[in-house]
């Protein structure tokens, strides 16, 4: 890809994020949400994390981890473990990388 | 302008903003230091890069346009992708609407470029409606410029040291574990539990879409999920009515 390419087309993606993120900020009129739309968007937030997350915590390269010799098999629990014991998400990010750094580095998973 | 801008910094709920996000910062930060190495080791120019992180401003699109764009792919393919990665953000611009709609265009559409994923989960857990009186929007702003920072930071950092910066031991993972715990803490009640249970379900299940519309697929099938829970017709009473049996608790809040 062009340096002139690559312009066009982060320009683009500057647009996308603009016009995604304000989505339903541009217009002035008056905007009908219906109720059940709202009640509807409190499960929104969580369910866009868990989207993003999960896939992550369980798949590589689009199929379910088939083996046990994966770092994240054992760093996520450690995480969770972390998180309901203390509630907190800097220890949960610390602890799980602490599995997770170990597994990778020496054994390769 | 600079004073009103020194009473926003000073405002105490700047702080609390700021504060907040400071606990997920760590994983912001580890996430921006690999999207920054990717965008160099994806033959990006340094210059370009450094326009990337600034005018993209959104992780997830920029990790999902960063292989294609390597891969030489037409810029209409990875649009497609980037809208559908940032599908999400509609949606949460909708409920952003009545917290910003008291500013002018000019500036609501400056509070909305903010809005990244952890600004919404963040502020929408601390603040259920509009108010005028307790400093919501010192608040957001306090909350964004702690994730800028925190993201801008690495971002430049990795672009720079891309050639030096080891991401073979798993860095990127940090922000995984950040969002993990960010969305544990976001788990109020058994129903909004079991949606995530649902999103996180159908987001794998529908993995192979194109454009990552998996995320699109699992938000739909939550909020739909949720409001069969919330509406209290016959279904969503037996499914609430089994997920209570176990522990029984107060009604559906959040």
């Amino acid at each position: 890809m062009s340096n002139l390419e690559a312009l066009i087309v982060i320009i683009g993606l500057t647009a996308i994020t603009v016009v995604t993120r304000c989505f339903f900020l541009i217009s002035e009129r008056e905007l009908r949400v219906p109720g059940w739309v709202q009640r509807g968007l409190r499960y929104a937030p969580l369910a866009a994390l868990a989207a993003v997350v999960v896939p992550e915590l369980l798949m590589s390269q689009g199929q379910l981890i088939s083996t046990w010799q994966d770092a994240r098999l054992y760093a996520v629990p450690a995480a969770t473990a972390y998180f309901f014991w203390r509630r907190g998400i800097l220890g949960t990010i610390v602890v799980g990388m602490a599995v997770l750094v170990p597994l990778k580095l020496l054994l390769g998973w | 302008m600079s004073s009103s801008l020194r009473a926003l910094v000073r405002h105490p709920q700047f702080a609390t903003g700021a504060r907040e996000m400071s606990g997920v910062s760590l994983g912001i930060a580890a996430w921006g230091l690999v999207t920054g190495v990717a965008m160099v080791k994806a033959g990006l120019s340094i210059p370009l890069s450094l326009l990337m992180t600034f005018a993209v401003f959104a992780g997830s699109a920029q990790l999902a346009a960063i292989p294609l764009m390597g891969a030489g792919s037409p810029a209409w393919v990875i649009w497609a992708t980037a809208l559908c990665v940032n599908l999400r953000f509609v949606i949460f611009s909708a409920h952003w609407r009545p917290f910003f709609m008291r500013f002018p265009r000019g500036q609501r559409m400056l509070l909305g470029y903010l809005t990244a994923d952890l600004n919404y989960v963040l502020f929408m857990k601390k603040f259920k409606e509009p108010r005028d009186d307790e400093g919501q929007i010192e608040y957001f702003l306090g909350s964004s410029f702690m994730s800028w920072v925190a993201w801008q930071v690495p971002s430049v950092l990795g672009i720079v040291l891309a050639d030096v910066v080891p991401t073979h031991w798993g860095l990127g993972f940090a922000g995984v574990l950040a969002l993990l715990g960010l969305g544990y803490s976001l788990l109020s009640d058994k129903a909004t539990s079991f949606a995530a249970v649902v999103a996180g379900a159908a987001a794998v299940a529908a993995f192979a879409l194109p454009y990552r519309l998996n995320i699109v697929v699992a938000i739909a099938a939550a909020v739909c999920v949720g409001l069969m829970i919330d509406g209290g017709g016959d279904a969503g009473r037996r499914v609430l009515a089994s997920l209570m049996r176990s522990k029984p608790r107060d009604g559906v809040t959040g």
